[in-house]
């Protein structure tokens, strides 16, 4: 029989080697373009010479960057919350088939998620598009007025915030359903033997028992809407007007499209304090949760 | 010995003296048989056949020069040209050669080499090329591109022949003929007013005079001859901002007045969109190259066989016509210089250029001026007889491009930040007043001009 290398035979040691291709790829693909970035947006446009914070103070004074501040917050804020409601409803909708009818169901709810948004997206281009949109093609035939979905501020915004409500509710629903299957079955016979309604083991035992993943999930959610590209990208490019900027978009505009790099890192790391002040908040909640439980 | 070394130092400065005056003597000598392969990444061209035929033309090159040529061919849609630039540029790694519209010359300049003595091989030997042109390439006192086989574009007035007698009573055969019998006192008639009231013809017939006036480079190519015309600038040549002027808000007036008779969709349109209009038979005009054109003849024959191609409507300032003019430049990352300037230089030469006129249907405008000599290709296009002729500019217009005459580099980011198209539609679908969408205006701009 082989024996290994005395390193090998200590389990910290091991632990620690096979840490190592995960350290690798945070090193290499968060921490350097995060440190990177910092490093972009403290200089010049030329990116000859060191700024300090002149690329925030010059932003601050854009009108068109406070529009994109208030469209981020607004659509990160109303896509949440669709999500999160459309994917709690579908995961106890799947909840209550019996569990041999779930896998197709769970299946089929989560094939916007799965497919790379830049080209489910653009498939919903095709739908909305500008003349030709499919969808308006519908509506005259039923002698319904054509809708302006990515012509005008109010259906443009609407459009990619029903597309990425589409993409990710079936993030929240599979996080809600994993929950939902974690709750003793006991604690809803108790309830019900005690005289409890739907609303009331949903309000009292439901809803107390997902918390943390429902606190989790809305962080994660939060971070990646505020983040999100392709679906503005590939429907609006931002307009009309730039009403449906997002910092992503807005910073490949200014950073990548006009050749202000250094402008453009500093409108992606706006929200980077308050992000992290938000994730603190929540982690150390869920925390404190988790610890009274146990 | 002594006699036999003073021979032999002779010999030898002889020998080395009539070398040096062979080798300045001999003819240039080509070097691309130095390096084995180039890679380019050219701009992929709208009409149909026109890539496989540069195609053929560059392996040809290679063949014979024993490099080894890979192409890329990468759209200009979704702005992918620009942002492959930018991916490659900042990577210092990619195509040896790589094709730049008018606004990333000036935006690359600091990773283009500079390339003057090609250029100036081609310019002694071939003539004189568009100002505008060279405006756009030759940087700080070099020239970080050189003239392109394809892409140069303008953008005439595209519009149905039959819808313009019908609906706005005018014949373009007549004012704009396919012969040099053009009548100029008529044509001096054809201004922004005449096109507003042909507008307004189509429109109320269900055929709609569409142009973008979203954030796409069609958007701001239009509106660019149509703020020249107006005598209206964003920033002068001295760098200094001068959008708040009674130029920009006359321009900004004449918007609100003819968006009334252009379709609501124009606010979400792309490059492609245009096309689309005209295509479809919807449209009545718009502006663009002859790509429209040239698609339609294959898709929808019974329009294209009604489309006429011609001068842009003149204003208080003068007659222009947006311009776009492309450039093959050469990274400073390039590990094989020697032969990409060789390249250069021969798809410079006429007879690739007139080979890529015919292959592209006329689409491609050639910038230096003697190129033109060389081709029938407008004169001959159809149908209708005579649909290009007028495309290669005949009268009195002057290029033009968004963001000139602002020095280049600002040119480029007017252009690339669509500040034009924006502030348009502030006025005419955002419903801001003219003086707070020139204050938006301004506001941007101080971002353009920042160091």
């Amino acid at each position: 029989m082989r024996v290994l290398p005395p390193l090998l035979r200590r389990k910290p040691a091991v632990a620690v080697l096979m840490c190592v291709p995960l350290f690798a790829l945070i090193l290499g693909l968060v921490a350097y373009p995060f440190f990177h970035a910092l490093f972009l947006a403290t200089l010049n446009k030329a990116e000859t010479a060191f700024v300090g914070l002149d690329n925030f103070s010059f932003l601050f004074g854009r009108q068109t960057f406070w529009m994109v501040v208030r469209q981020s917050l607004l659509f990160a804020l109303v896509a949440v919350v669709f999500k999160a409601l459309i994917g709690l409803a579908a995961a106890h909708a799947i909840n209550t088939i019996p569990t041999k009818g779930q896998r197709k169901w769970r299946g089929m709810m989560l094939i916007p998620w799965v497919i790379p948004p830049a080209l489910s997206t653009l498939g919903w281009w095709w739908l909305f598009e500008p003349t030709y949109s499919a969808i308006n093609w519908g509506l005259t035939k039923l002698a319904v007025p054509a809708v302006p979905w990515l012509s005008d501020t109010f259906w443009a915004r609407f459009s990619i915030i029903l597309v990425n409500v589409w993409v990710g509710a079936p993030f929240f629903l599979i996080m809600y359903l994993a929950a939902l299957k974690s709750i003793p079955g006991e604690l809803y016979e108790a309830a019900e033997m005690d005289g409890a309604g739907p609303w009331q083991k949903f309000f009292h035992i439901t809803l107390p028992m997902i918390r943390n993943i429902i606190a989790i999930t809305t962080l994660f959610s939060i971070i990646v809407t505020l983040a999100n590209f392709d679906i503005v990208r590939v429907l609006t490019q931002g307009g009309p007007l730039n009403t449906t900027h997002l910092f992503a978009t807005y910073a490949f505009r200014v950073g990548i499209e006009s050749g202000d790099i250094p402008l453009g890192a500093a409108v992606s790391l706006f929200m980077f304090p308050m992000l992290a002040i938000l994730a603190f908040i929540i982690l150390r909640n869920v925390r404190r949760r988790a610890a009274s439980l146990a | 010995m002594g006699t036999k070394a003073t021979a032999s130092r002779r010999t030898f400065m002889k020998t080395a003296g009539a070398t040096a005056v062979g080798a300045l003597a001999a003819p240039y000598v080509k070097t691309a048989y130095s390096a084995g392969k180039l890679k380019l990444g050219l701009w992929d061209h709208w009409v149909p056949g026109a890539n496989e035929a540069l195609e053929q033309i560059l392996t040809r090159w290679g063949e014979n020069n024993g490099v080894e040529v890979t192409i890329d061919f990468i759209t200009s849609i979704g702005n992918k040209l620009l942002l492959t630039a930018q991916a490659e540029s900042r990577a210092g790694s990619g195509h040896d050669i790589y094709s730049h519209a008018f606004a990333m010359v000036p935006l690359f300049k600091h990773r283009l080499v500079a390339v003057d003595d090609v250029v100036e091989d081609i310019l002694s030997s071939q003539g004189p090329i568009a100002e505008i042109s060279r405006f756009s390439a030759f940087l700080d006192g070099a020239w970080r591109g050189s003239p392109s086989p394809t892409g140069t574009l303008s953008y005439p007035t595209v519009a149905r022949r039959d819808l313009f007698l019908e609906h706005a009573g005018i014949d373009l055969t007549e004012l704009f003929p396919a012969s040099d019998s053009r009548d100029p006192a008529k044509i001096d008639g054809w201004d922004w007013e005449a096109f507003l009231q042909a507008a307004a013809g189509l429109h109320a017939a269900g055929r709609s005079f569409g142009a973008p006036l979203a954030t796409t480079p069609d958007g701001s190519a239009w509106l660019a001859h149509l703020f020249a015309s107006y005598g209206a600038a964003m920033v002068d040549e001295q760098g200094e901002v001068v959008v708040n002027s009674d130029a920009v808000r006359e321009v900004l007036e004449y918007l609100i007045r003819i968006a009334e008779f252009m379709p609501n969709s124009v606010y979400a349109w792309d490059d492609a969109s245009n096309n689309r209009w005209i295509i479809s038979g919807e449209g009545g005009a718009i502006f663009n190259p002859p790509s429209a054109w040239a698609v339609a003849k294959r898709d929808n024959p019974d329009v294209a066989r009604h489309i006429w191609h011609f001068d842009v409507p003149r204003g208080p300032a003068g007659r222009f016509r947006a311009f776009t003019s492309f450039f093959w430049g050469i990274w400073d990352f390039s590990e094989n210089q020697s032969a990409a300037r060789d390249l250069l230089r021969y798809v410079a030469e006429p007879e690739v250029v007139t080979q890529m006129l015919r292959a592209s249907q006329g689409f491609d405008l050639p910038m230096i001026r003697s190129h033109y000599n060389h081709s029938q290709v407008w004169a001959e296009a159809e149908p209708p007889a005579g649909v290009l002729y007028n495309y290669a500019m005949l009268g009195d217009e002057r290029t033009v491009f968004a963001g000139y005459p602002a020095p280049p580099e600002i040119g480029a980011r007017i252009a690339t930040q669509q500040i034009l198209p924006t502030l348009a539609a502030l006025v005419t679908q955002g419903g801001e007043t003219i003086n707070d969408a020139i204050g938006w205006a301004e506001n941007e701009l101080e971002g353009v001009l920042r160091g």
